[in-house]
């Protein structure tokens, strides 16, 4: 009989950054807000740009999250998402501008029912419309990508021109109801009320979707679905139904983004939501297309690369948003979280 | 004779053949069968969209990919010609080192973008391509000590290409079927001439075991890979291709109008147009881009003086003078583009070819 072999186990010890590598993108967003301070070297201007920052990535991570959950569920590229974006924004705006006497009161009461108001409006005229398109537009072209983007950008023009028609061409120019004008200081910068208010918004939308899709039945049911969704379907769910239930959530969700975008801009255009789905693009793909985690971080990572460099160097801006995604899809091709599809 | 220009690529339906015989003469004739201005300005635009739109056809009929990026190509050559020829002064030899810079510079770009998103799949390209070009019409735009900024770039063409050149005094005496021999109908030419060499090059690309590869890979990628054919090249070459073909189209424009500017050559407007020749004249068939183009280009100049003036004939009735002002063109060319992708996906030649 011959003698056990040698066995020697080695206990090694994990590195650093082994075990900080699958935290890697969450840690991304401290790193970059601690480049931007050793490149800004001023911590009264870079809050301030920090704080908007924050405030510009939860607007884009609200009008993304949509996008990239219905791509995930079914496969669906909407190029016609910004469509929703603008629609919000009119509808929400127009609502606040009936409103005059209640946005221009100096009560907060007031002031946030009308707010309250204009974006109920604008998230059911998106989510109706969200119904209406995913009927029209996307149904018929289900399981081809080509003809989707086509028909999908067909429906963006489409709906980009009847804005035209029914609110004009020219912007429209607004104020901010009264409340969520001004800024408070707080340790020497300036603070805009509202990006405070955008941030907790978007926290609040963030942590609501993360609770739903990780508590609830139906968001077991959705989380299946991007995963596997012939198995779901076996197993006797209507996949179709719980995907234009997520079709119209996202859609609300971007008429949400749009309000809170124009309130942001205080101008609204036909085009905004074009201009919007550039920078939705890149977050989603930085993402990882279908994780709404990833769309979390990659839209604070755009939200805050985009107020540094618009401060260091104001015409690299857009540039450095394409830079920030090549880079990270040197490092990870497929986005920060990947969604692993069970094919 | 025909047949080995045409690469094999036979029009194979009588009308179709009829009708691409009836644009080449007109096209090859315009300066002489259609004297005046604005219709021989709108000859050359068929021709350089004919080649735009078919270097576009090559990806996206042809490799099944989309992008949005084509109108960069677009400009990048436009800008090419211009930068070189308000630099070097006017010229040939500008010219032709603008346009190969150009097509250099667009093929770079596109090895570039298409090794970053067509790697990991068809889809990332759609929305990588429109990210990049849209930064670069920015970039275009706020770049003014270079690129001249909104207003654009006006230069000078070589003498022989401008009105002031006359030629042919002692042999027809200045003007042969009393069209004058000048440098506009020698401008026209040479955009027709290099129209065609692109096109007839599109066409032996797009029948060579290359294109017959890319075909195989839009039907079926899996496969095509399972052959044996490293798809990720061959997408990225279809790429680079395209890009430089469309560069080569925006120099011939940018020679043609002697003026470039972001509305003019990257336009989102332009992008939209392409798509929607592509669609309507039959993907995947070039063909199909000499029809689209042509038809698209005569709509666009003669059909939106018709909706203005169906816009007043219904004024007063509420919304429809709105809905058919001759600036909601593009809302109905969305809903056009809508209808024939879902109805009418192989276009007018697919059509034509089917009731053979």
């Amino acid at each position: 009989m011959s003698a056990a072999p040698e066995h020697a186990p080695t206990m090694a010890q994990t590195t650093l950054a082994e075990r900080l590598g699958p935290y890697m993108p969450v840690l991304l967003v401290p790193l970059l807000a601690l480049a931007g301070f050793l490149a800004i070297m001023n911590p009264a201007s870079w809050l301030t740009l920090t704080v908007s920052g924050l405030a510009m990535g939860m607007m884009i991570f609200i009008m993304a999250s949509g996008l990239t959950l219905v791509f995930g569920l079914m496969d669906v590229i909407n190029f016609g998402h910004g469509a929703f974006v603008s629609v919000g924004a009119f509808v929400g705006i127009t609502v606040l501008m009936t409103l005059g006497h209640m946005t221009q009161a100096p009560s907060l009461m007031l002031n946030l029912g009308a707010v309250l108001l204009a974006v109920l409006g604008a998230m059911l005229a998106t989510g109706a419309m969200g119904w209406a398109f995913e009927k029209v537009i996307v149904a018929p072209v289900y399981g081809h990508h080509l003809k989707q983007i086509l028909v999908t950008m067909g429906g963006l023009i489409v709906v980009e021109q009847l804005i035209i028609v029914l609110w004009g061409p020219e912007e429209i120019y607004f104020n901010r109801p009264e409340a969520l004008k001004g800024a408070i200081t707080f340790a020497g910068a300036a603070i805009e009320k509202y990006r405070l208010v955008a941030v907790a918004v978007g926290l609040a939308v963030f942590a609501a979707m993360r609770w739903v899709l990780r508590r609830t039945k139906i968001g077991l049911i959705v989380r299946a679905g991007v995963e596997n969704g012939e198995m779901v379907q076996a197993l006797g769910y209507r996949l179709k139904l719980v995907f234009v239930g997520v079709f119209i959530a996202g859609s609300a969700l971007a008429g949400l983004g749009g309000v809170m975008w124009a309130l942001y801009q205080e101008v609204i255009t036909a085009h905004m939501g074009n201009h919007a789905m550039i920078l939705i693009f890149i977050v989603v793909i930085i993402g990882g297309l279908g994780s709404v985690e990833g769309c979390f971080i990659g839209a604070l990572l755009v939200g805050l690369m985009q107020n540094y460099i618009a401060f260091i160097e104001p015409k690299a801006a857009l540039i450095s948003n394409i830079a920030l995604m090549v880079t990270i899809l040197m490092w990870r091709p497929m986005g920060m979280i990947p969604v692993v599809k069970a094919k | 004779m025909i047949r080995s220009l045409l690469s094999g690529d036979m029009p194979r339906s009588l009308p179709l053949a009829l009708i691409l015989g009836g644009i080449l003469i007109c096209l090859a004739l315009a300066p002489f069968l259609f004297p005046g201005v604005r219709t021989v300005d709108t000859a050359a635009r068929i021709c350089i969209f004919i080649v735009l739109v078919a270097s576009y056809d090559l990806l996206l009929g042809y490799g099944g990919i989309v992008s949005f990026a084509h109108t960069m190509f677009f400009g990048i050559g436009a800008y090419g010609v211009a930068l070189t020829s308000v630099h070097m002064g006017r010229g040939f030899d500008a010219i032709a080192i603008g346009a190969l810079a150009g097509a250099g510079l667009a093929a770079a770009l596109a090895l570039l973008i298409g090794l970053f998103s067509l790697r990991v799949r068809a889809i990332f390209f759609a929305m990588i391509t429109l990210a990049v070009a849209s930064a670069v019409a920015v970039l275009v735009s706020q770049l003014s000590g270079l690129t001249g900024g909104e207003d654009g770039l006006t230069f000078k063409t070589p003498r022989q290409l401008g009105p002031a050149f006359k030629f042919g005094k002692e042999m027809f005496d200045g003007s042969l079927f009393g069209v004058k021999l000048n440098g506009k109908l020698l401008a026209y030419y040479f955009v027709f001439i290099g129209a065609t060499l692109l096109f007839l090059a599109l066409l032996r690309v797009v029948n060579s075991p290359f294109g017959r590869v890319l075909q195989a890979i839009r039907e079926n990628d899996f496969r095509a890979e399972s052959i044996g054919y490293r798809v990720v090249y061959y997408r990225v070459a279809a790429t680079c291709l395209s890009a430089a073909i469309a560069a080569l189209a925006g120099s011939l424009y940018a020679v043609w109008l002697r003026y470039v500017g972001p509305d003019t050559v990257l336009s989102m407007e332009l992008m939209i147009d392409i798509l929607l020749m592509v669609v309507i004249g039959g993907m995947g068939t070039l063909y199909g881009a000499m029809i689209g183009a042509t038809l698209f280009v005569l709509a666009q100049n003669y059909l939106q003086n018709l909706m203005g003036a169906a816009s007043h004939l219904v004024e007063g009735l509420p919304l429809l003078p709105e809905l058919l002002s001759a600036d909601r063109w593009l809302l109905w060319l969305g809903v056009l583009f809508i209808l024939s992708v879902y109805f009418f996906p192989t276009g007018v030649v697919g059509r034509l070819r089917e009731n053979r």
